[in-house]
């Protein structure tokens, strides 16, 4: 017969647990010792913050560009929180939150954006790998990261995060084939968060959802709300623990939004209404964790006020040792730093050009 | 005639040829309803319509690819690449096709594309954002790599590049394009790709750089005029590649020393085509070796050491002073 139906496994999930209005599905609810809500609540509320703080910097001229990360609180914390430290992450650009969690200093960060290559340091305790600006190359990073946890036959899970637009890159396809065609330990965490800078979802890909690319590569793939801590929790646990046993890679689609600009050199309303923005922002990943926990007894007014205290007080430490760093970095002559492990001798000479010009400049002064 | 910054310059060259010609089509990435993420293609999805003002989804290799595609059929295919920096994904399409149908195909085929790119650092960006790569392009045989320095002649090598039967790379930088203003003239202008201008006279010695670099470079001719009564001839390139080397050879054969700017790296940068043209074609005319300022070989720093990076004035002012005491 020339033409039949193809049985091919054709299951996608979209996933919720915590609703916009904060109302829980019990049955669906994962079971997340109290600390570790709060410290997943904390983790969110210090992104928030500290976005807001970056974006205040950047208007003082104190920082350049940064890519802002509120209202995807929830997708990063979540996901990155099933990982263990001796796991990898492999970032793009937006993922302060999500970097903060797994140890980042906030001072590097603020560091990085303030135009000091020393702000891209990874403490010598993780593996995670630094900001990737090219849009999807870092997903190919984690594949092989992946293929060489299964060559050492350890337990080790890779995460990596991109965008909505990313899942148009020829890298992200490239990526997903090999992860399927190797079973590599991967979790690849989009984040849809509706925008690639102008360009809405619905003009990225023809297709429904971003999820269901995965089906292409023969690996499973799920949507999942991505303001909802606890569905992102759980799809993220469920990824990480079958990759941790053998299983291979998981897409994951965090179904969220960019609730400020795409970077502090964007103008949003060039391109999206006000109104859209405000549908989203009653959709906010914090306050609907927020009532979760004041329901269920975890916390209450004043635990959420004495948070709020902390996380202040933890940036306005970071800002500052960032601006003693600035200062201490002063010298233009690190630029010739991490080069290469030895620098060749053209380039000695040229950081002695540099050098004496400096000091020449000095002289002049 | 208005004022114009090389923002203005460069969006009324795509307007006035897109309304002078249908076959002339934008696409890239948020080049349409957000007019570019510089503003170049501002208003040009108003006036001609989605159709021919394309906001793509984000894949630089897909539009390099399909460009290579509308030029063939024979359209006039105008693509954006965000940053020079991203355009590495799509250098595949320009290296194994954009620059070999016409060859490939006997002469069956072209590909009048022009791939646009801001370049260059100097404006407090992220990594990827600031480097100076024009010489992955002027060393791809097949290709032109076009570099204007202001908003004037911007306005009429784009135009030019259009028009130009083959593959053509420009690259903005991003210093200049709100810099400062120049006259430009409603009416349409040209400037041929494949010859460079000498943009001041002079007899001691011959200055020559293009894109970013014309400014500090003029300035420090100006300098070494007003401080040491120095004539300094200044050529501003234009073109890469095809190089004009007849204009600079010319120069250097009157002066006798060749000062060469570029805010790339210095090794195997522009400038080192530069200096191997005037050794093979005035090399008894040469009174001193010849001298680079360029950017040192490694990656631009991010934004809080560029200034020491990038060749400022005073750099080739004390370079210049350097070949000129050299007996
Ligand atoms: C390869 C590449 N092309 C273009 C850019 C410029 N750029 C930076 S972010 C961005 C949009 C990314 O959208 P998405 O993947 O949805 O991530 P989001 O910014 O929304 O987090 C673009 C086009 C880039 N950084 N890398
Ligand atoms: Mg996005």
């Amino acid at each position: 017969m020339p033409r039949k139906q193809l049985n091919i496994p054709c299951k996608m999930e979209h996933l919720s647990i915590l609703n916009e209005a904060g109302e829980v599905d019990n049955d669906l609810e994962p079971d997340i010792p109290e600390d570790l809500l709060l410290k997943l609540y904390r983790a969110m509320l210090l992104g928030r913050r500290f976005d807001e703080r970056m974006l205040s910097l950047q208007r003082q001229g104190r920082i350049g560009t940064f890519a802002p990360t509120s209202g995807q609180e929830a997708s990063q914390v979540g996901s990155a929180a099933v990982l263990r430290p001796t796991d990898w992450m492999v970032p793009s650009f937006r993922e302060a939150a999500a970097q903060i969690w797994r140890g980042a200093p906030m001072e590097n960060i603020i560091l990085y954006f303030g135009g000091y290559n020393e702000g891209g340091r990874i403490e010598d305790n993780s593996k995670d790998l630094p900001i990737s600006v090219p849009v999807a190359s870092q997903i190919l990073h984690a594949v092989g990261l992946g293929w060489a946890v299964n060559y050492r036959k350890t337990d080790e899970v890779v995460m990596t995060f991109f965008g909505d637009g990313a899942t148009s890159e020829g890298d992200f396809h490239e990526g997903m084939n090999f992860a399927g065609v190797y079973q590599t330990p991967v979790i690849f965490l989009c984040q849809n968060n509706h925008w690639a800078i102008s360009v809405p979802r619905s003009k990225q890909t023809r297709s429904e959802t971003l999820a269901q690319k995965a089906l292409g590569y023969g690996i499973p793939g799920i949507q999942v709300d991505g303001n909802d801590i606890l569905a992102v929790y759980a799809a993220a646990k469920e990824a990480v623990d079958r990759a941790r046993s053998g299983g291979g890679p998981t897409m994951i689609e965090c179904v969220t939004y960019r609730i400020t600009m795409h970077t502090t050199a964007d103008d949003p309303k060039r391109y999206r209404t006000d109104e859209e923005v405000e549908g989203w922002k009653k959709k906010d990943p914090l306050v609907r964790f927020e009532k979760y926990l004041t329901d269920k007894g975890v916390a209450a007014k004043d635990t959420f006020q004495a948070l709020e205290t902390e996380v202040k007080e933890d940036i306005q430490t970071a800002v500052d040792r960032a601006e003693e760093l600035m200062k201490k970095l002063d010298d233009p002559l690190h630029m010739f730093e991490h080069a290469y492990a030895e620098l060749p001798p053209s380039l000695k000479e040229q950081r002695a050009e540099l050098a004496e010009e400096l000091k020449g400049m000095h002289k002049e002064k | 005639m208005a004022k114009m910054t090389m923002v203005q310059a460069l969006n009324m060259a795509l307007r006035q040829e897109m309304e002078k010609d249908d076959r002339v089509v934008v696409l890239g990435e948020d080049v349409g309803v957000d007019g570019g993420v510089f503003r170049i293609t501002d208003g040009l999805i108003d006036q001609f319509g989605d159709n021919r003002s394309l906001d793509t989804p984000l894949a630089e290799s897909a539009i390099v690819g399909m460009s290579i595609g509308m030029a063939i059929y024979g359209l006039r295919p105008v693509c954006e690449i965000q940053f020079s920096g991203f355009s590495y994904h799509n250098f595949h399409q320009i290296e194994n096709h954009a620059s070999r149908y016409r060859w490939r195909s006997q002469g069956r085929y072209h590909v009048p594309m022009v791939l646009r790119a801001p370049y260059s650092g100097g404006v407090r960006a992220l990594e990827h954002h600031s480097e100076s790569r024009e010489i992955y392009y002027a060393h791809t045989p097949g290709i032109k790599m076009v570099i204007p320095s202001g908003p004037r002649n911007a306005r009429s090598l784009l135009i030019s590049a259009i028009r130009d039967p083959d593959p053509v790379i420009f690259f903005e930088s991003k210093a200049l394009y709100r810099a400062f203003r120049e006259e430009v003239p409603e009416n349409e202008e040209t400037l041929p790709i494949g010859k460079s201008q000498v943009v001041r006279q002079g007899s001691d010695l011959t200055m020559i750089s293009y894109g970013a670099m014309m400014r500090p470079t003029l300035e420090a001719a100006s300098e070494l005029e007003e401080n040491d009564g120095v004539q300094a001839e200044v050529i501003d390139l234009l073109t890469i590649s095809p190089l004009d080397d007849e204009t600079f050879v010319r120069s250097v054969k009157k002066t006798g020393r060749a000062i060469i700017v570029h805010e790339a790296p210095r090794s195997f940068g522009p400038g080192a085509e530069i200096a191997a043209r005037l050794v093979e074609k005035a090399f008894f005319y040469l009174e001193a070796p010849i001298s680079r300022v360029a950017g040192f070989d490694i990656i631009i720093p991010l934004f809080s050491r560029e200034k020491s990076y990038i060749p400022n004035t005073q750099r080739i002012v004390r370079e210049a002073k350097k070949i000129l005491n050299s007996a």
